[in-house]
Parts: structure tokens; sequence; C-alpha cells
């Protein structure tokens, strides 16, 4: 069995490492679309003809651009992320206190919402048809319906502007107690929380109920196996493929999908990063983020494929 | 700002008081205003006795001042050469010292300069302060100040402010305090354009902006790009007392509800920029003073004049008289405006002429014009776009105006993106917006000479250019005056560019911050708030 993990896991790091190519290579003719260049950013009104050639020499923006893709990726492979565009840092420094920020936020989040959320999508499809579980899915559909901006800002007026409870900005660096650090994260994660846990709770609950109607799990009832113990022991495993799927695809939105809360809540994670470098076409800023946003979804979906793998007998 | 006054009195009209006491005007003009205004004697001096107390007090020494600007990026910079955001602005005042400034009646005066002498305006000596030190210690020399604006003419810079640095052709260091610069051409004002945000002083040799080491009234402890920077007290600044503040952080909120949330909620004391919706959220609040600045920013209505219909006489005065300027002003603006003349001097610029008044709104006159012009009946596309602030609004406006005398305008909303390189300059009629420039020679050099690269209507005129020499060359401040006066008036006769309405930044403050003033240089007090407020209690 382990040579066969093996195997599978060394087969998807090939692919992993083929599609960042891929991804690297479409992302850099992306940016090459975009109308301007940084020079001319950089300039902004004051951009003459000029100006901008200058600029544009001192900056090599001249080579060809597969020559430049190249010379980047060169770097990449040797571990150096290059130089930003926009404001001559390097770009590993730039990016380490953002993604910092960012894993700390997802971590926080993923931490509060994912055992919440499967408790009421597993308990929900356990009372199935009662109450509680219609007003779950009643909650869950609210929630999904409601956009994210909306929940943040209305939370902001609620308890940072009126009830002055909690601060209206969340910076990541200026915690010194725990109980700061709960109160500055409180507002982005609940934001956050509320976003992916909808379709965590959707998805858990439609695969146990899958399960729950199988000849097996009937069997195991007739059988006389309690309720609890019909859902955990023998419909869980089989539906841990779909759940941890739907926790890791909610999961990777937590890194490239949170500007609308980072923008609201002025919290410097690495989304917000990667947009100014697409304003500013700041390339490589915009490459290594993309490479990292590529490799945290990679990463997510194999360990929820080899999660998934391991829980159920028939993949095993 | 609870307590009403009169009932239809909002704290706009307070920041329209102050501002008035701001640029002079006495007790007598403003109640004479107010009552004109329907105002009772005594309700008028309530509000004066406000509107005073909100400028005059006593500095306080210390407390740690939080503010938001609107605009932040990656390409956020220390490097003042390159400075292009508001942040950067605000950075840069308060860590660099410029040769001279402008205070807040848009009068010169000087700052790490001590003189500034010249008998052309060709050549032109400038002696430093003494005993000014850059915050690593070194003490300031001409050495400093040459590599500082000499470096503006090396492409690799990527100086925002290449082209005005362009005319600068000598640099000699005279001795360790004396500079002389020469100009291409006589220009008599050298110091005026000095005393802009790019022309900041660095140390000599500087090529690392991670931190800044300049000569200004804070330290930076702390600079990150997108995110924030932290500066505490330059315990050694030249000028006597120095900073008011113990240090001061400085980030922007981009998201005008957030960065409005964020101060009502207290984390921080100023908002800066805030849009005239969001007004109406902090008129309420009895903790939050608004800032008013009228700079020179406007959204303008552009005709070619060498394209139809600009070019048939009589159609862009037609269009001049068709332009309701109070109604732009009340309600594409909500008020927060300065009914402008046609020119691009704008009211605070000592070279404003106060006797060009702006065309009143006339239909009539209009129509008969359009008749003369052969244009009337004919539908006229009109480019509007949210890249020109308020120009949408404009547009439905001159629309509506249009349509009581028969005159069809078709109004092509076009977006943001790429609106500056597709459209502006190039549509027969469309919108434009211009940001504030210190002086008339530089808005006529770069929006009215014949050879100008932003001529929006195509405006030449080689008297006009005549005179543009002439004023920049002259010396004689009346002289100079008198020039830019008339030239005022031939831009608002004869220019195709019509200007409603000189457009107003407001910030949002905290009432525990005071001293904030108006400048003629932008909002925050010119960006330089930092070194003059004081927080209290």
């Amino acid at each position: 069995m382990n040579l066969h993990l093996l195997s599978l896991l060394g087969g998807r790091l090939l692919v992993a490492l083929l599609t960042l190519l891929i991804v690297s290579f479409v992302v850099f003719c992306a940016t090459q679309i975009l109308p301007g260049d940084v020079a001319e950013v950089l300039l902004g009104q004051a951009a003459t003809p000029e100006a901008v050639a200058g600029l544009r020499a001192a900056m090599h923006l001249n080579d060809p651009a597969i020559l430049r893709f190249f010379r980047w990726l060169g770097g990449m492979l040797t571990g150096d992320l290059g130089i930003s565009y926009a404001n001559n840092r390097p770009i590993a420094e730039l990016v380490a206190g953002r993604l910092g920020n960012s894993l700390q936020l997802a971590a926080a989040t993923a931490l509060f919402s994912v055992p919440i959320a499967l408790a009421l999508g597993i308990t929900s499809a356990m009372l199935r048809g009662s109450l509680y579980d219609r007003s779950v899915t009643m909650a869950t559909i609210t929630v999904i319906s409601v956009p994210e901006f909306m929940i943040a800002t209305a939370g902001v007026l609620i308890f940072a502007v009126w009830l002055k409870w909690l601060p209206a900005l969340s910076f990541a660096r200026d915690v010194h107690s725990f109980g700061e650090m709960l109160r500055i994260y409180a507002m982005p994660v609940f934001t956050l929380s509320f976003v992916i846990s909808a379709q965590m709770i959707r998805m858990s609950r439609a695969a146990v109920v899958e399960a729950l109607n199988t000849p097996y799990a009937e069997m195991a009832q007739l059988k006389g196996a309690s309720r609890p113990r019909v859902v955990l022991r023998h419909a869980l495993p089989n539906a841990l493929g779909p759940i941890v799927n739907a926790v890791a695809l909610s999961l990777s939105y937590l890194l490239g999908g949170v500007i609308i809360v980072e923008t609201i809540f002025n919290y410097p994670g690495i989304a917000k990063l990667m947009v100014d470098a697409v304003a500013t076409r700041d390339l490589p800023l915009i490459q290594s983020c993309a490479m990292i946003f590529c490799v945290v979804y990679l990463l997510l979906i194999t360990t929820a494929d080899v999660i998934a793998i391991l829980s159920n007998p028939k993949l095993r | 700002m609870t307590d009403k006054i009169t009932p239809n009195w909002t704290s706009a009209d307070d920041v329209f008081v102050e501002n008035a006491i701001r640029r002079g005007a006495s007790r007598r003009d403003l109640l004479q205003m107010l009552m004109a205004g329907g105002l009772a004697a005594s309700a008028g001096s309530l509000v004066l006795a406000r509107a005073t107390s909100a400028l005059a007090a006593t500095p306080v020494k210390g407390g740690n001042l939080k503010a938001a600007g609107w605009s932040s990026s990656t390409a956020d910079t220390l490097d003042p050469a390159k400075a292009s955001l508001s942040t950067d602005y605000v950075r840069c005042c308060a860590f660099y010292n410029r040769l001279t400034f402008l205070d807040g009646d848009g009068k010169l005066q000087m700052e790490l300069a001590e003189k500034f002498e010249t008998k052309d305006a060709k050549v032109w000596t400038v002696t430093l302060k003494k005993g000014v030190t850059f915050h690593d210690g070194k003490p300031l020399t001409s050495a400093d100040v040459i590599y500082s604006l000499k470096r503006h003419l090396d492409p690799a810079v990527g100086s925002k402010s290449a082209a005005l640095a362009k005319q600068m052709t000598g640099f000699t260091a005279v001795d360790p305090l004396t500079v002389e610069i020469t100009l291409a051409a006589p220009n008599g004002d050298l110091p005026t354009i000095l005393s802009t945000h790019h022309f900041m002083i660095i140390a000599d040799g500087t090529t690392n902006f991670a931190k800044a080491n300049g000569t200004g009234a804070f330290v930076c402890e702390n600079f990150e790009p997108g995110v924030r920077s932290i500066a505490v007290r330059n315990k050694n600044y030249f000028k006597s007392g120095g900073a008011n503040l113990d240090s001061f952080e400085f980030f922007a909120i981009t998201d005008d509800t957030a960065r409005v949330n964020a101060l009502l909620s207290g984390d921080i004391h100023l908002a800066a920029a805030i849009n005239p919706r969001s007004m109406r959220l902090v008129e309420s609040q009895p903790n939050v003073v608004l800032s008013k600045t009228t700079t020179g920013n406007y959204t303008n209505l552009n005709m070619r004049l060498d394209m139809a219909p600009g070019d048939k006489a009589g159609f862009v005065e037609g269009m001049k008289y068709l332009l309701n300027r109070e109604q732009i002003q009340k309600s594409a603006l909500r008020g927060l405006a300065e009914i402008a003349n046609d020119q691009p001097v704008p009211p605070m610029n000592v070279y404003h002429n106060k006797d060009l008044k702006p065309k009143a709104f006339d239909p009539e006159r209009a129509k008969s014009l359009f008749q003369k012009a052969g244009v009337l009946g004919q539908s006229i596309p009109i480019v509007a776009s949210d890249a020109a602030g308020s120009s949408v609004d404009m547009a439905v406006l001159v629309q509506q105006a249009g349509n009581a005398i028969g005159m069809k305008f078709d109004i092509q909303r076009v977006p943001s993106d790429g609106y500056w390189s597709n459209y502006w300059l190039k549509a027969p009629v469309h919108f434009g917006n211009i940001n504030p420039r210190p002086t008339p020679d530089i808005l006529f050099s770069l929006l009215y000479a014949s050879t100008a690269p932003w001529n929006e209507s195509q405006y030449k005129s080689e008297k006009f250019d005549r005179m543009l020499l002439e004023a920049r060359g002259s010396l004689d401040e009346a002289k100079r005056k008198q020039i830019y006066g008339e030239m005022q008036v031939m831009v608002a006769d004869e220019a195709g560019t019509a200007i409603p309405v000189y457009i107003s930044n407001v910030d949002a403050i905290s009432n525990k911050l005071k001293g904030l003033l108006a400048n003629p240089l932008g909002g925050m007090m010119g960006y330089a708030f930092a070194e003059y407020v004081w927080l209290e209690g």
C-alpha cells in the first residue's frame, strides 16, 4: 500500500510542477497583453515619450519578452524571486511579510470555521428533514446570498462605529496580547467564515445524506447500530472524500480571494499585494504571487485527494 | 456639530465660513455675508465664534497621530522624484524639506533656502540656511541640493518632474552654502517651481530609499510600501519648536466607506479626501470636523477648435453660456466646489484675475449663438466618463439645458480604463480633469500654449505664446500679474475649454486634531499637515 501511495504522490508532484510551469507561462503572457507597462505606470501623467523610453532602457524592459521570462524562471529555480520593478526592493522581502499575514488570517479562519461547518453539516444530515435541518439550510442559503462586502461593512458599522467594541481596522503586527488578537481578528474571521462555511456545510450534508442512503448503511441500521454509530463509523468514512475536497476548495479561497476583506479591514495580506502588482504592471511580483497561489492550491487539493484515498476502503 | 443653529445650516456651511476666515475675511464681511444669506445676526455670531475657535488655539506637544490617505500601492516610494500618490507626498513632506514652500495664502516662503537672488531670472543664486542637518547627522550643503535637483534629468531615475527640471541646465556649488542654478531661458517662477513636492532635498549620493534620510520634522522609523509608515519626531529639527506630535503613523484605506468608518470608530484621526456621499454620514457626528480645501482641481468640457462643431464660430461661446454653473456646484458636487470662470488659475492663486466674472447661465443667448453657428437642432455627441470626476453628471445637466432650447446632446458614457489615452484630447467634445499646478506659467505652458502637450481644445494664439514668454522672463510682479490677468481673459473667451467649477477636497478629521489649515498645494494642508498639527486630550 505504501508503495502505491508513494508512486501516487510522485505522480502528483510531477503533474504539479508541470502545472506550475504552464501557469507561470500563461500568467506571463497575460501580463504582456495588459495595456501599458511599468515605465508608463510609474511616470503616470508625466509620461512623455522620451521619459518612458529612458526609463524602459534603464529597467531592461526592451529585451524580448521570452528572454525576460526565462531570466525570471532561471532566478526562480535558483531561489531568487527577483527585484520588484515598482519599488526596487527584493520580492522575497515584500512577499514574506504579506504571506505571513495572509496565512495567519487563513489559519484563524480555518480553525474557527471548519469544525463548526462540519459539525453543522453532519448533524443536519443526521436529523434530515427536522426543523433543525431546515433552519441550518435556510441560514446557509441566506449567508451564501449576501455578498461579503455587505457583511463586512455592516459588521464595521455595528461593532466598530456604533458599539465601539472592536477596531475597524486590522493591523496584524500590533498584537500585544491574546485578547487584543481576538479583538483584531474577530471581524475579518467572522466575515470570511460566513463566506466559506456555507459551501462546506452544504457539501458535507449532501455527502453524508448520500452515504446514509446506501445499502450498507441500511444494513448497519438493521443490525441495530445506533444512529451516531451508523453515521460516524459507516457513512462518514465513505463521505469523507467529497467533504475534504469541499474543505480544500473553500480554504484555497482564503489566500487569493480575500481581497474584499483585506480592503475593508485594511489588512496587509497577499491578495492586495497581487492586485497592486497588476495595477503597476510589476511583472516579477505578479509572477511570484501567482506561483504562491498556485502552490497553495495544488497543496490543498493534493492533500484532500490523499486523505480521501486513505479514508476510503475502496480506493486504498 | 449637532447643535443646529438654523434649520438649513449644515457642516458644509461651517466649512465654508472657516474657509473664508482663513482667506482673511473680516468679522464684519462675514456677518454681512451670512445676513445676506438670511441668517439672523445672533446666529451669525454663534457661527463665527465656532469657526474661529476651530482655527485659533495653542499647540499642544505630544501624542501619536494615525492618519489615512486614500491611495496606496506597492509602488509607494520615499524617493521624492518618483512620488505619485497622495501617500507619497505626505511621507515626503514629513521626512524631507524643500528649498521653498507655499503658505496657506499661496505666498512663497523660504524653507531650506535662506534666499533666492537673481538679476536676469536666468542665473539664480540660492543661499542655504545654516545649521540644517540630515537625520543621520550630516550637515546640509550645496552638494546635496545639486544632487537632489540634477537627478531629475537622469531618465533612469524616472522623475515625475523631468519636464519641469529640464530648464535647469547648469549647477555650480559656489561655496558649501551657496548654489548657482542656470536656466536655459529666463524664468521668474523658479522659486515657486522648486516648492513642488518632487523637488524635496535628499542627501548627496542617496540611491537607496528603503528608509528616508532627510532634514524633515520626522525621522522614518519604519516604511513598508503599500502598508504603512511610522515616523517619530526629529529632535534636531532646524525649525524652532519642531513638530508637535511625538509620532505619526500613515497608511491608506482605499475604500471610501471603510476610511470614514475607521474615523468614526476612533481608529484614526484623519480620513483624507472623503466623497460628497460620505459627507452626509459624518455631518451629524459631534466628534468629526470637516476641512475643505479648494485648490485648482477641475473637470472641464473640452471642445476642439480644429474639428466640427467646435470650429464653427459661436458654438464654444454658446456652450459656455449653456453651463449652469450653480446647478453643477449644488447638485453635481453637492456644494463642494467653487464657481469658476473658464480659466485654470484658481482663486487661491496670487495671480487669479478677480475681475473676470464667470459667464452667467443664459440659455437664450446660447440658443442665438448656436443659431449663428448653424448647429441648432443637430445632435452633438459629448464623451463623458467616471475617469473625469463628476463629468457624467455635468453632461446630463448640459443635456437638459440643451433640450429646453431645442439643442440635442448625445451623451456617450465610456469606461474609465483607457479614457486618458483613447478619448481625452481626441474626441471633438469631451471632458477632461486637471490637477492643481502652483503657477500660471506651468498651467498655461502645459494646457494652452500652441505647442502645449495637453492643449485640450487645440487653442493656438501667437499673442498668447508671446505673453507667456514675456511673463515668464519678467521679475516685475505687477507686470506679471497684469499679463497673467489678461491671459486668463483670453483663455476664458477664446479657448474651447469650459471650466464650470473648481472642485473642493474635503478631509474629515477628529475634533481632537487641531491646527489643520487649507493650503493651495492640495488637501491635508498641501500634504504637509503632520509637521503643523497637534492632538488635544
